[in-house]
């Protein structure tokens, strides 16, 4: 049985995790690193088997929560933040995806941030003298605060302490980002990562701040997740407060959302997040920390269900952010942002399901995104421990040399593309069924954006598994201008702890989706009994049925897509690359220069309006004008006081004006007195 | 137990030592009984901060007879729960000062003198409850920081200390005029009769004047827009210590000066300018950020990040008066003590940098962080926390600031809700241009911290972690000081 001390240890093992390698591994036994792995291993593993048990729980309590009493942790006038945990499906589903990519992704690095590993990017780091050896302290005491702080994030049972941890992955990110902090590009990326998501925790906090001002008289503790969900739209029918304060609050934390998500038009930190390490790139960047922004609208989602316009906001944002990234997709040369801006998209279909009201579905897809794109980010850090290289440009015929890189990667990416009947058909299936239900103007605008990115996905996906794996190899990092290292290449399939698990999370990139969630009783499973369990608190009107007809029209439509990839990418291909490209033209330039989205935030509004603009006309206004104001009365002050010098000499210039001050002082209070 | 005499112990012990290492001691020695006197004064601190927060001790000490029944100028010292964490805050930078200034070869005594005697000063000014009293320790807390810039400085260091000096002393100037016309209207120098003898005494000033002669004083020292020129200048050219001292604690005589004279003593009058506050404090943090981002010199940019953060403090006294003025002033005066440790820390590992890389040019550093693993950790954990990284102390004194002021003042809150965003962007810049990239080949001989830096820099990333994760420990004892005040005032 589980209990409140065992769900805490969830949280706290990894976080001794940290503790132990960050203040006392890395500083006093570094030249014992090697030990880092097994210990972030260690309890990570057990954080995982104790998440497994919660979640079992969970699912067979019959009220379906685990309930605990919340802490005090401080408490100023009408402020009390207390610290709890808030245990119902949605956060036992989080925990075993974060424990359990988390789990595989640190076994994985055990190889592939190994000192000697020949290739990969971290190749170039360690210079002779070092070895790598404080990489590898560092990076293990970095992943397992990670873990501790997506943990605490999905169990918070307060809202403030939500964003306590919110934060803190955010630091996470930003470290493990820049983790190459020699690199400028890696430092960079990371700064970018952390103030890009910052705008969106702006939000974030002025919800934070609308909540309380309404709330904090209103008798219960509306900090309390618990409370909110259950009373605040209370408070609206009541009329105690107004549902235009609701939907502030909402809107807010919708673009704290935004940003941790990746979502248009806060998406340009996350593709620049590829700069981390990959094993980072396959936990943080892909299956966990991206996906708190759903988590987020799906924790106060009972909110948002009272917020049409936000609901709108939400749907619009996720089927315009679903397409755009996907198109952006199609064209990147480097492996890791094809799947970065494929995350990207597959986070806009998961807030277009939540837009459109299909909470479980959301939460279904996340579930199974997790596995199929942490496994396909380790295939493509796999291909590059063998190249040296992420560019596609410079790979190729790796098919015969990593076979299991190879098969794994291609049921990572039918899984992804929406292949019946692997796990990302049956989610993905759930989310444009429930648009295409909901049947309103916003719904159906999301629902056909979601459908032409069917076709995107399974085309850059298939444009990647081609690229890589098919054809004549093209030299690698040898050939690679750009490469971090141009050691000599060695084709040969990766270490065991790095394939290991590769074929552990193709197995659930194959079931995990008709196993958990089947359209008809299976076995002991009763049909869609995940996405029952999630939303039996809410009170949703019922899901519409599986459509064998929409889910035939969208796998017709990802076969296409593949199809296309192939005519263009196989050997001797019917359409060449290059003609494609040139008949697209200006569409193909847009985006492959990311809609010059960047250009407009970095050189626009940061380098011109802030930085060139506000900036430069306030420092220099402090020092023209404010400035020289006052040296102007300092002046006066100064000759003032060059009077008193010329009673005084030499040092003591100072004790005598501070005297002579307090003589005057004494004498004017006595004549005062008198 | 309640030791007797201790507030006066507290302030006479670096007077003391200070004697001690100016009349008997020169070089390593004079460093090592300063190391000895301000280690005694941090527990002695520790002391009065730990027995006050336990069993509210206030440890009033009172000599009347100080000077004629006529003129009733009292030795009256007393702690509550406004000035004990700012006293174990002086505690704490006084020793991490004197570690900071380890290296000092140039007229080492003197240096570490007046290190003392500022510290014991700045302890009498948190202390006294006595107007006049106050007002001299106020006034003698100058002639260290004088002597400390002009002589240990660099670049224009007698211009920025001839600065400091005249700004400070312009301002103690109206406050020296408002406590005279408050004693002639009340007829005493007790600090904590005036609040309740004022409303009724017949003053010679309109009561809104005198409540901004008393502010300016406090205005400058804080400092508020557009009076804060002085502090960039006065930073930047200060030595290590010196900067120390200035921003951890120095800045605080202005926030304490507000929250005991300004908010305790004229409520009315701060709540009718309320909105004047929220005004000056928005300026300072948005207007702060953006000339700091510009900033290429280490110190300065830290400097012009003061200027942003002190209006965080602004913002948060701004809110009296309001249903949530608890919260709101709680939280200004947990920014002062936080400040003070964060911005203590900024500016002790750039002046360790700076020993190492002899510049402070952010475009000629970079590449340090391989070279430099200590002052890397403690350089990003100062700066995660002047960006108000939750886990940090930062975080608490800025989410309490926001969520009570947002009720008194929307707008404004808001505004300053979007410096956290400035912030990260000049913090981190900052910590990328000097800290990350490439390593350089100047710097290839570069050593990192030694054995006795790691000890000032311990301290205070243990005092910025522990109240991020246990800010109870600080802020209960704020939190009781501000009901206490806000009930006197009647203000709720």
């Amino acid at each position: 049985m589980i209990n409140e001390q065992l769900v805490w240890a969830i949280f706290f093992i990894p976080l001794a995790s940290f503790c132990l390698l960050a203040l006392l591994v890395r500083p006093f036994f570094n030249s014992y690193s090697y030990i880092s792995g097994p210990i972030a291993i260690v309890s990570i593993g057990i954080s995982f088997i104790l998440s497994l048990l919660t979640f079992f729980e969970v699912a067979t309590n019959s009220n379906h929560n685990l309930v605990s009493e919340p802490n005090s942790w401080l408490e100023i006038g009408d402020f009390h933040f207390t610290v709890g945990i808030l245990m119902d499906p949605l956060t036992a589903v989080m925990l075993v995806v974060v424990t359990g990519v988390s789990l595989m992704v640190q076994i994985y690095s055990m190889g592939y941030m190994k000192p000697s590993n020949h290739g990969s990017e971290n190749a170039e780091h360690h210079g002779p003298e070092e070895l790598g050896k404080p990489v590898y302290a560092r990076y293990f005491a970095y992943m397992s605060l990670f873990t501790a702080s997506m943990l605490g994030l999905v169990m918070a049972a307060n809202v403030v302490q939500l964003f306590v941890f919110w934060e803190l992955v955010g630091l996470c990110s930003y470290l493990l980002i820049g983790f190459w902090f020699h690199r400028p590009a890696a430092a960079a990326a990371a700064k970018k990562a952390f103030i890009v998501t910052r705008i969106g925790d702006f939000g974030f906090l002025i919800a934070l701040m609308y909540l309380f001002f309404k709330t904090h008289n209103k008798g219960d503790n509306y900090l309390e997740i618990s409370v909110i969900n259950a009373n605040l739209p209370g408070l609206v029918d009541a009329g105690l407060i107004t549902a235009g304060a609701l939907t502030l609050i909402a809107l807010g934390m919708f673009v704290g959302a935004i940003g941790k998500s990746g979502q248009f038009p806060l998406h340009t930190w996350l593709p620049d997040a590829m700069e981390g390490p990959t094993p980072v790139s396959a936990l943080i960047h892909a299956a966990t920390m991206v996906t708190a922004g759903v988590f987020l609208v799906a924790r106060f989602f009972p909110i948002f269900e009272h917020s049409p316009d936000v609901m709108l906001i939400v749907t619009i944002i996720g089927g315009v952010t679903a397409i755009f990234a996907a198109t952006m997709g199609l064209v990147a040369n480097d492996i890791k942002r094809v799947l970065a801006y494929s995350t990207v998209s597959q986070l806009g279909y998961m807030m277009l399901a939540l837009g459109v009201g299909a909470y479980g579905p959301a939460i279904f897809h996340l579930f199974t995104h997790a596995f199929f794109k942490a496994l396909l980010f380790l295939g493509s850090g796999s291909v590059n421990h063998a190249t040296g290289t992420f560019d596609m440009r410079y790979m190729g015929g790796l098919r015969r040399k990593m076979p299991i890189t190879y098969i794994t990667f291609l049921i990572g990416s039918l899984s992804l593309a929406g292949i019946f009947p692997l796990a990302g058909f049956w989610s993905k299936d759930e989310i444009l069924l429930n648009a295409w239900d909901k049947g309103d103007v916003a719904s159906i605008i999301g629902f056909s954006l979601a459908l032409i990115a069917v076709f995107m996905t399974a085309f850059y996906m298939f444009r990647a598994l081609l690229l890589t794996f098919e054809g004549d190899f093209r030299g690698g990092s040898d050939k690679d201008p750009e490469a971090q290292a141009h050691g000599p290449v060695h084709l040969t399939e990766s270490p065991f702890p790095m394939v290991l698990p590769l074929v552990i999370l193709a197995i659930p990139a194959v079931i995990i989706g008709f196993l958990v969630n089947p359209i008809k009783d299976f076995g002991g499973i009763p049909a869609h009994w995940f996405t029952h369990k999630l939303e039996h608190s809410l009170h949703l009107p019922p899901p519409p049925a599986f459509d064998p007809i929409l889910a035939i029209i969208s796998s017709l439509i990802a076969l296409l897509g593949i199809l296309l990839a192939w005519a263009m990418y196989k050997r001797n291909p019917y359409l060449s690359p290059a003609t494609m490209g040139r008949v697209a033209g200006p569409i193909y330039t847009l985006f492959l220069n990311k809609y010059y989205v960047d250009e407009v935030y970095e050189k626009f509004i940061t380098g011109r309006i802030y930085y060139n603009g506000i900036a430069l006309i306030s420092d220099w206004i402090d020092r023209n004008i404010v400035d020289r104001t006052v040296n102007i009365i300092g002046w006066l002050g100064a000759n003032f006081g060059s009077l008193i010098r010329e009673l005084q000499t030499g040092q003591t210039q100072m004790y005598a004006t501070v005297t002579s001050v307090g003589i005057i002082i004494i004498a004017a209070v006595y004549i005062f007195g008198m | 137990m309640e030791i007797p005499g201790i507030l006066s112990i507290a302030i006479f012990l670096p007077f003391i030592s200070a004697v001690i290492v100016a009349v008997f001691l020169t070089g390593k020695a004079a460093r090592g009984f300063a190391v000895i006197a301000s280690a005694l004064e941090l527990v002695v601190t520790g002391y009065i901060f730990v027995a006050h927060r336990q069993n509210g001790y206030d440890f009033s000490e009172r000599i009347t007879s100080w000077f004629p029944d006529s003129f009733p100028v009292q030795y009256f010292l007393s702690v509550d729960g406004i000035s004990a964490p700012l006293i174990l805050l002086t505690g704490l930078l006084g020793i991490v000062a004197i570690f900071a200034s380890w290296n000092i070869t140039e007229r080492t005594k003197e240096h570490f003198m007046w290190l003392l005697l500022l510290q014991g000063a700045v302890i009498g000014v948190f202390t006294s409850m006595d107007f006049l009293l106050f007002f001299l320790f106020w006034e003698l807390e100058l002639i260290p920081m004088f002597f400390l810039i002009s002589i240990w400085g660099t670049g224009r260091k007698e211009y920025s200390a001839m600065k400091f000096l005249i700004f400070t002393i312009l301002g103690s100037a109206f406050m020296l005029i408002g406590i005279l016309v408050i004693f002639a209207g009340t007829g005493t120098f007790d600090m904590t009769r005036i609040s309740e003898a004022l409303p009724s005494s017949n003053l010679i000033m309109p009561v809104g004047i005198l409540f901004l002669f008393m502010s300016i004083g406090f205005a400058v020292k804080l400092p508020v827009f557009p009076l804060h020129t002085w502090l960039p200048d006065a930073h930047t050219d200060a030595p290590t210590a010196a900067s120390v001292m200035l921003a951890g604690v120095l800045l605080k005589m202005g926030g304490y000066g507000l929250l005991r004279v300004s908010a305790g003593m004229f409520p009315d009058q701060l709540e009718k300018y309320a909105w004047v506050l929220a005004l000056l404090g928005v300026i300072n943090i948005i207007y702060g950020a953006a000339i700091t981002i510009r900033q290429t010199d280490l110190k300065r940019l830290i400097a012009y990040s003061s200027v942003s953060h002190m209006g965080f403090v602004l913002l948060g006294l701004s809110a009296m008066g309001g249903v949530t003025s608890h919260l709101a002033m709680t939280g200004a005066a947990l920014q002062m003590f936080t400040h003070g440790t964060i911005t203590g820390l900024l500016f002790l590992t750039i002046g360790f940098i700076y020993e190492r890389t002899h510049t402070r040019h952010i475009p000629d550093l970079g590449g340090l962080a391989r070279r430099m693993p200590i002052f890397t950790v403690s350089f990003v954990v100062a700066g995660l926390a002047s960006l108000g990284l939750p886990g940090t102390s930062g975080f608490v004194s800025e989410i309490t600031i926001f969520l009570g002021a947002f009720p008194a003042f929307k707008l404004a809150t808001i505004i300053a809700a979007f410096g956290v965003v400035l912030t990260a962007a000049y913090i981190l810049w900052m910590i990328q241009r000097s800290m990350f990239g490439p390593e350089r080949e100047r710097f290839a001989q570069i050593g990192d911290a030694t054995a006795v830096q790691v000890i000032p820099i311990g301290l205070l990333i243990v005092s910025i972690i522990g109240v991020g994760i246990y800010p109870a420990f600080v802020s209960d004892v704020f939190t009781e000081g501000i009901t206490q005040m806000l009930n006197m005032t009647g203000a709720n």
